[in-house]
């Protein structure tokens, strides 16, 4: 789409009451184009989408409409002076709710929206009244506001969800004129823009005259996007006007040219920390980012301890306790920092004033994602943000280059509007049968008005309806305990009160993985493995995942809140850790990073790597490899699959280079070796990183595919995903994580809360096993709909793996080596590294029993 | 397959990959913690889990018993979740425990979830049980040659950074802790301090049930 400079017919002073021209004048600005646009849309009665870079005036141009509309309003406003009971014959009607609705992914962003909404309001003496809630809003005030409403309500959209499931919705939202969606791109590419595309839906049909306004960083498909922000009609598509804001300055985006040895794998950068730091030392504030939390910790350790000159940098990631994060934040916005190591956990949201270097370690990912952390430099639109991306081994050399060429030419990769999950529709069918009871046929068309549900089939809704219900199963014994029942004329009521309030406890699409505290105590040293005593409390660190605890044995060391910690011991929900003396941790990482190479920028490393002639741009060290891999090997090509098979110290190793990210990877690595095994070549393992698979065993590979035995065309058939993939899925540790949130999110279980931990000894029951029983008495049941449907691009990445196999079917080009190929190495390095994946129990079980064995050998010996 | 075995007070029995133990010389087959209607007893208070947990566990049941053949059958308490789990029983259900009684003597031992078992279903009600020099009960004492369930134990096994959790037998030689064998039946791990008083010298080892084998791994190697 090409940008669209817009141009209002309107003048701007008939758009902009003199007040407001005043006080633009007053502080020396003008208004921007787009804010104007945004005017003129809303007195032309159309909802619109702001797509404009962070700096250009956003959030004012989204409220300015609403501001200038109320500012017409009578000066006095007392608290509930306004509210007027009207009688509409058979019942009184309040009115008086609120104007404009504000939803942003933050709560830390409504906060500080309302704060810098304040200032223009008593600048220019507007009779509005501005609030904020969120889950920290106290209970008395989250009373007045349902019966005293402000004019702005700024929130989120799990709040919006428990609004629209109390009595006092009709009354809040009926006189809504507006809604402003603040950083949508980021809320529309998860299960909570489905949940907020719902209560959109229902606010259509309390208030019909409602008009959006969508704020967005670019995307790849604005038009897309802009559908979200207005009904859908049935068999239809429909969308809201797009305003692209102009103006920006392109931003400086260089790689850092290493003095050093490129590394051929990993991702910790170590090699260019000397270079890192003086780029923190030449500037005023550098955001230095990373994509993983153990980066972050890896790296600001070594920061600190080559900080000679006593910078003041400081560390931000999730898993920080909240009080350490918030007094980072603060020191940030008082100007009081050179430099913070943070992950995506900055990536959105606050103004943090005056950063002049962002700084990003690795992999950038995403074209889209990269500009999005860029923009966080500099928020003044004149000036061009700084950028300078340091990638941590050769391989991320390439994806830094076409990611650089990426921005250069403002080429997107976010991805596609969502298909609404149907975990999350059962949360809101239960939320709206809280509010009020409804018609399912009703009700699935207002559901079809959201944009992510428009094509939801009648089947899968009423499916939902009945999972609601009494869970959706086959066999029907839980009538009895129904959640939601029909009355005489067939509306869907909640059947007790018990009911409502479980829905209030668990509405939200946000699952945590179960995260545990982390406390400091003092070693009891001796050896591993011990439940002696340990003194209790301890410094609380922060919480880390309780997957990652559970391949810890106790004695290992990692990185945690920027030291090295030993794992002592793990009480109910505390994990206790000791300060440990090694310089390299035991276990380097946690799970790795969370987003998966864009398809994108894949594309482009691949078409970078087949065309020699755009290598210059390279650095030196990377050109040779290529080059050497060109007369070992060959380098692939776009179209095609490149498979290597070589020896390597008595086993056989097999690597392929699909470039399509970690987790589509690990799914075809693993669905690979089981039928390697199948075809008996007796595979051992196999490591996958965001380029390659390689995949090892104990037969000779190279001799099996020669020899016809292995037919390469056959073993990467598309048809893995078929009988094989459904074979795994059955025991998949990830499929099951994925089963367990939808769980959670469609409201068969109750989320945990802080407080009411799950004591240890007293496990109700596991997700786990539910996942098997159900998968195995009725495999068709909703949730294994709703968690297959996740698989396809969550942790498992199916739909990129199928699209993969499908476009290098029948063009794969093998090379028998003797050695292991220069393009190989990285991947080969990672064993070892990586954590081996493949879930053969029996294997990892009798290993460790070996080792039992010869424990005892070697004591007796 | 290979049969792994358990000796407790000079009885030696097979572990079998299910969860539960046989006394081939006896044959007598010995399974804990059913819990039966699991799944029902969370619907009644809004949890609305999968209703076929006891059809999943009645058909491991009958294929454990299909494979050994025992004349005896002992069902080690808490094979019904709650006191009124029975009546829940579908017509089906309460058939395919009846089929499994036919031509053996069954024994209900009561446990914490079952206090008072129910009459109509066949078989045997006891509090405990002694052959030789084998007692069956539900809660273990500790007490030499106890074969108890109750605590459900489960080991968790690591190496180079990914672990796997299973339920197992828990054994010192000369007493065990049987796994839970129903469908729905969480876990406590050995580490527990439960754990810790019925087997004082730490010493004991985990029999984890694996896909195709029982491993034997020392509690201390678990976590």
């Amino acid at each position: 789409m090409p940008p669209r400079i817009l141009q209002t017919s309107t003048e701007p002073a008939a758009l902009l009451p003199d007040r407001f021209q005043a006080w633009f004048a007053a502080r020396g600005w003008s208004p921007r184009a787009h804010q104007l646009a945004l005017l003129e849309k809303a007195r032309e009665d159309r909802s619109a989408l702001l797509i404009a870079p962070t700096g250009a005036g956003k959030t004012l141009a989204g409220f300015l409409p609403t501001l200038v509309e109320l500012s017409a309003q009578p000066l006095t406003r007392d608290a509930g002076a306004k509210k007027n009971l009207v009688s509409t014959g058979r019942s009184v009607q309040r009115s008086g709710g609120l104007h404009t609705l504000y939803i942003s992914p933050l709560k830390a962003l409504a906060v500080d929206i309302a704060r810098n909404l304040e200032r223009p309001i008593a600048e220019m003496g507007l009779p509005i009244k501005v609030e904020t809630r969120t889950g920290d809003t106290p209970v008395s005030r989250r009373q007045r506001q349902r019966r005293y409403p402000p004019d702005v309500l700024l929130t989120t959209p799990e709040q919006l969800a428990l609004l629209l499931s109390s009595d006092d919705a009709p009354f809040l939202f009926s006189s809504l004129k507006r809604i402003v969606l603040d950083e949508l791109h980021a809320l529309v590419t998860s299960k909570r823009g489905d949940l907020l595309s719902l209560g959109l839906a229902r606010l259509w049909r309390l208030a019909p005259q409602m008009r959006a306004i969508g704020l967005s960083a670019t995307v790849a498909e604005p038009e897309q996007l802009a559908r979200f922000l207005v009904p859908q009609p049935d068999g239809k598509e429909r969308a809201a006007d797009i305003v692209v804001a102009g103006g920006a300055a392109p931003p400086v985006v260089e790689m850092l040219d290493t003095r050093e040895r490129l590394p051929w794998a990993g991702h910790s950068a170590r090699h260019a920390l000397p270079e890192i730091y003086e780029l923190i030392k030449a500037n005023k504030t550098t955001l230095v980012f990373v994509n993983t939390r153990s980066q972050a910790e890896m790296l600001f350790q070594n920061l600190w301890s080559m900080n000679d000159d006593g910078l003041a940098i400081a560390l931000h990631h999730g898993s920080l306790d909240v009080a350490q994060r918030r007094k980072v934040e603060d020191a940030m916005s008082a100007g009081r920092l050179r430099g913070v190591v943070c992950t995506s956990s900055l990536d959105l949201g606050v103004d943090w004033g005056d950063v002049d270097l962002v700084v990003n370690i690795g992999a950038p990912k995403g074209s889209s994602r990269l500009m999005q952390r860029i923009g966080r430099a500099n928020h003044r639109l004149d000036e061009a943000s700084r950028a300078v991306l340091v990638p941590a081994n050769r391989f991320e050399v390439l994806e830094c280059r076409v990611a650089i060429d990426a921005i250069a030419e403002n080429a997107q990769d976010t991805p596609p509007l969502r298909t609404g999950a149907l975990d999350v529709l059962a949360q809101h069918v239960l939320g709206c049968a809280c509010g009020e009871p409804f018609f399912s046929d009703e009700l699935y068309g207002e559901v079809r008005t959201a944009a992510p549900y428009a094509e939801l089939p009648r089947q899968d809704f009423d499916d939902v309806v009945d999972f609601v219900a009494s869970g959706g199963y086959a066999l029907k014994t839980y009538e009895r305990f129904a959640r939601i029942k029909q009355d005489k004329e067939g509306r869907w009521r909640v059947a007790n009160p018990k009911v409502r309030q479980s829905y209030r406890m668990n509405v939200g699409t946000i699952v945590e993985d179960d995260m545990l505290k982390v406390r400091l105590v003092r070693s009891r040293g001796g050896g591993t493995g011990s439940t002696g005593v340990i003194a209790r409390g301890g410094r609380l660190l922060g919480e880390i995942e309780e997957a990652f605890i559970e391949g810890l044995s106790p004695g290992d060391t990692f990185v945690f809140s920027g030291e090295v910690v030993r794992y002592e011991t793990l009480v109910e929900d505390q994990v206790y850790v000791s300060r440990a003396h090694d310089k390299d941790p035991k276990v380097p990482s946690y799970m790795g990073g969370k987003f998966p190479l864009s398809t994108y920028l894949a594309e482009r490393v691949r078409r970078l790597l087949d065309n020699g002639r755009a290598w210059g741009g390279l650095p030196e060290q990377v050109r040779d490899w290529l080059s050497l891999q060109k007369d070992v090997s060959q380098v692939p090509a776009v179209r095609e699959l490149l498979v290597e098979s070589f020896p390597r110290a008595n086993k056989h190793y097999l690597v392929c280079y699909p470039f399509e990210g970690r987790l589509a990877h690990q799914t075809l690595g693993m669905l690979l070796t089981r039928r390697l095994e199948r075809a008996r070549a007796r595979p051992l393992g196999f490591v996958a990183n965001e380029y390659a698979v390689a995949i090892w065993g104990l037969g000779d590979l190279s001799f099996m595919i020669r020899d016809g035995w292995i037919d390469l065309n056959a073993l990467f058939d598309p048809d893995m995903l078929g009988d094989d993939l459904e074979a795994w899925l059955a025991e998949s540790a990830l499929m099951k994580r994925t089963f367990r949130n939808c769980a959670i999110i469609s409201g068969l279980i109750a989320r945990r809360h802080t407080g009411e931990e799950k004591s240890r000894r007293q496990v109700l029951f596991s997700t786990d096993l539910v996942y098997d029983v159900l998968r195995k008495h009725q495999a068709d049941h909703v949730l294994l709909r709703a968690a297959r449907a996740d698989a396809a691009t969550g942790l498992l990445d199916l739909r990129r793996l199928g699209d993969m196999l499908m476009r290098i079917h029948g063009r794969i080009t093998h090379r028998e080596l003797d050695h292991v190929s220069p393009l190989a190495v990285p991947v080969m390095l990672e064993i070892g590294r990586e954590s081996v994946y493949g879930e053969a129990a029996d294997e990892l079980l009798a290993e460790a029993a070996d080792e039992l064995v010869k424990e005892a050998m070697d004591r007796s010996g | 397959m290979r049969v792994s075995r358990v000796t407790i007070s000079d009885v030696t029995f097979a572990a079998d990959l299910s969860g539960a133990l046989f006394w081939d010389e006896q044959r007598l087959l010995v399974v804990s913690d059913l819990h039966l209607e699991k799944g029902s007893s969370f619907a009644t208070r809004g949890v609305l889990l999968p209703p076929y947990d006891t059809i999943a566990t009645l058909g491991r049941l009958a294929a454990v018993i299909s494979r050994h053949d025992p004349r005896v059958v002992i069902a080690l308490g808490d094979s019904f979740h709650d006191r009124s789990a029975h009546e829940r029983l579908s017509a089906e259900d309460r058939d395919a425990v009846a089929a499994l009684q036919s031509g053996r003597d069954w024994i209900w031992i009561s446990g914490n979830h079952d206090p008072m078992l129910p009459r109509d279903l066949g078989g045997t009600v006891a509090d405990e049980v002694a052959i030789g020099p084998i007692t069956f009960r539900h809660e273990p004492t500790g007490a030499y040659g106890e074969i108890a369930g109750h605590l459900h134990p489960k080991a968790r096994v690591s190496a180079r950074g990914r672990s796997m959790e299973r339920r197992c037998f828990a054994s010192d030689g000369m007493r065990a802790v049987m796994p839970a064998f129903g469908a729905y039946a969480g876990g406590l791990s050995i580490r527990d301090a439960a754990f810790a008083k019925i087997f004082p010298q730490n010493g004991f080892v985990a029999h984890l049930l694996g896909d195709r084998r029982v491993h034997a791994i020392a509690a201390s190697r678990c976590y």
